[in-house]
């Protein structure tokens, strides 16, 4: 497999930056990983994973939708869309990979979204396979394999060495053009790392977790299950578990008037807010129980109904860091389940 | 870049009438004549006022009208009570068609029909009723029984006594909540009215209106022996995007936008009760 040393890493990032805008994964004043745009000098972070997912690069916070100019009683219809730049994102962890999967199952059925789609189509995953994996992960659950990531292409570390290789066209494309930094490498270093990586995903505290008791076909088991006010009793809906998700791409439009005109946006919204679904005449899930439990039949029931079986959630464990009570996903799937 | 639906198109409200004292029913066209898209009876469009907002509307209209669109909309929010507000010539944006429609060229094709309405519930329905009319020969009996508060709730009752009343295709039975001076017509409750008339179960029936009545209605249908596999209706909630994207109309895992808003009982009977 091809490498680079590790401490050669900055010269990778010069070269990919020089040709197109480079993301990595870099330290916060207060430690916390967070991408950004790279620039000369700047490290690779070496936490586990960024405070945010990584599905901001393709569906952002906030963007701009449409713009309207408003004359008398005319409306003009502004098209803001630009094809986006070419970018690569590097460092991405297994389960956020996995995640630009099922946000593709919402923004690339038809119709497609064409703002998502543009970022997607210029964007190149680079992955880079976990070592030191933390007790609130689970993306084993979800089949996925911190060890051996997805994405365009995914980087190994041995401790020495960043070995890389490519998945598809784009990942190859991605290797060519950094081909003079590389050099074929021996893995048998790797290998051993990547088995000590497997061992610990053995040993994690949530490696027994499954889904083998949810999936589209239970709606009726759980949908009116008793446990759901217990659980959501001490929900505060203030919606961090969706905004930390990688998966969860709930979305409101609004608008705003600048003076000039009318700009339209898409903002991340959440299903945990009390004014997610409420109408002039009235709101289906009026209390945080009907909320809560949308969230989590959505990710362990309705998603999976719609997707062929796979769930919505993708085990980076955030959820379980930050919720500020402490409920999560792992919980209500302990709790909820009907063997 | 391709065509995005979340784009919307210009449209012009080219007539303006006041149905009832807080339903408004507004002619649509675009900004080069015509109808800005085509549709099915059933189907929806979101109109939007930019700045103002946007909102899910069912098209009144029948697609047999080549001329221009309706939208018959109660004032009730801030978008319903700015289109209240505004003249003939304002323009509105517009995008769609959404969701599906009622099966008229295959389910409801040959049927013997009935039309179950209450208040505002008639304007996704009077689609359907208008696109009977005019295909007539392809389906069987014909009956409306539609109800509203008062007289005046009745909307388009214009089109009702002048149109469809003078149809000797279609047999129309009116009914309003409370007497009334000047209304010599039935009084009382749909449901009930429904069981009175006590029509054949040999009849598909599409039901539109408030929750509560359509509650009753199809309470009273399984009373008479109608079973959920021949009611159809059409449902409501808080919409976004209108392609089953934004995450907010779905019941389980049906999104009210994309895969409703028309919905057989037996269909919705396999869906969790919140809506």
């Amino acid at each position: 497999m091809l490498k680079i040393s590790l401490d050669k890493l900055d010269k990778l990032f010069e070269a990919i930056s020089a040709s197109q805008t480079l993301y990595i994964p870099t330290d916060r004043e207060d430690g916390a990983a967070e991408y950004k745009k790279y620039e000369s000098g700047m490290k690779l972070s070496n936490n586990l994973n960024t405070l945010r997912s990584a599905k901001d690069f393709f569906f952002p916070q906030t963007e701009n939708l449409v713009d309207f100019k408003m004359e008398g009683k005319n409306i003009e219809v502004i098209d803001v869309r630009e094809e986006s730049e070419d970018f690569v994102i590097f460092g991405v962890r297994a389960c956020d990979a996995r995640s630009f999967t099922v946000l593709d199952k919402v923004f690339l059925t038809e119709p497609v979204d064409s703002y998502y789609k543009n970022r997607r189509d210029h964007g190149t995953v680079v992955t880079m396979a976990c070592t030191r994996p933390a007790e609130t992960c689970f993306c084993g659950t979800f089949g996925i394999d911190a060890a051996a990531p997805e994405g365009d292409a995914a980087c190994y570390s041995d401790g020495e060495n960043l070995f890389i290789e490519a998945h598809n066209e784009k990942g190859q494309k991605f290797i060519d053009s950094v081909a003079a930094l590389l050099e074929e490498g021996d893995t048998a270093k790797l290998d051993a790392v990547r088995e000590k990586t497997r061992e610990i995903l053995k040993k994690l505290p949530l490696a027994n977790l499954t889904t083998d008791n949810f999936g589209g076909d239970k709606l009726n088991e759980y949908f009116n299950s008793e446990k759901w006010g217990e659980l959501s009793q001490s929900c505060l809906g203030c919606g961090t578990c969706t905004f930390v998700c990688p998966t969860c791409q709930c979305y409101d439009i609004k608008d705003f008037n600048t003076g000039h005109g009318i700009k339209r946006f898409r903002c991340w919204d959440s299903c945990m807010y009390s004014d997610f679904t409420k109408m002039a005449h009235g709101n289906p899930r009026l209390t945080q129980l009907e909320r809560f439990r949308q969230r989590f039949m959505h990710k362990l029931v309705y998603f999976p109904a719609n997707n062929n079986g796979e769930f919505g959630c993708v085990g980076c464990g955030r959820c379980l860091s930050k919720c500020p009570i402490s409920m999560n996903i792992v919980k209500v799937m302990k709790a909820l389940e009907v063997k | 870049m391709n065509n995005d639906t979340l784009i919307p198109y210009i449209g012009v409200v080219t007539d303006i009438r006041q149905d009832t004292p807080d339903v408004k029913t507004f002619r649509v066209v675009s900004p080069e004549g015509g109808k800005v898209f085509e549709h099915m009876p059933g189907q929806c469009a979101m109109l939007s006022i930019p700045g103002v907002g946007e909102a899910m509307f069912s098209i009144t209209s029948s697609p047999t009208n080549k001329e221009f669109m309706e939208f018959s909309i109660k004032k009730c929010g801030c978008l319903t009570t700015w289109l209240h507000a505004m003249d003939v010539g304002q323009q509105i944006t517009i995008r769609g068609p959404y969701g599906n429609a009622f099966p008229v060229e295959t389910d409801l094709k040959g049927k013997d029909l009935l039309f179950i309405a209450g208040g505002i519930g008639l304007a996704p329905l009077r689609s359907v009723i208008n696109y009977v009319r005019d295909n007539r020969a392809n389906y069987g009996d014909v009956q409306v029984i539609y109800g509203s508060r008062s007289m005046d709730d009745l909307v388009d009752y214009k089109e009702i006594i002048d149109e469809w009343m003078a149809d000797a295709g279609i047999q129309v039975n009116l009914t309003i909540d409370n007497p009334q001076e000047g209304w010599d017509g039935h009084v009382g409750f749909v449901p009930n009215y429904v069981k009175e008339l006590n029509p054949s179960t040999s009849k598909t029936v599409l039901v539109c209106g408030p929750p509560i009545m359509i509650k009753f209605t199809l309470a009273g249908l399984k009373e008479l022996g109608f079973t959920e596999t021949q009611v159809y209706t059409t449902m409501e909630l808080r919409m976004k995007c209108g392609v089953g994207k934004c995450g907010r109309c779905n019941i389980g895992n049906k999104y009210v936008c994309k895969d409703g808003p028309v919905f057989r009982f037996d269909q919705l009977g396999e869906l969790p009760d919140e809506y």
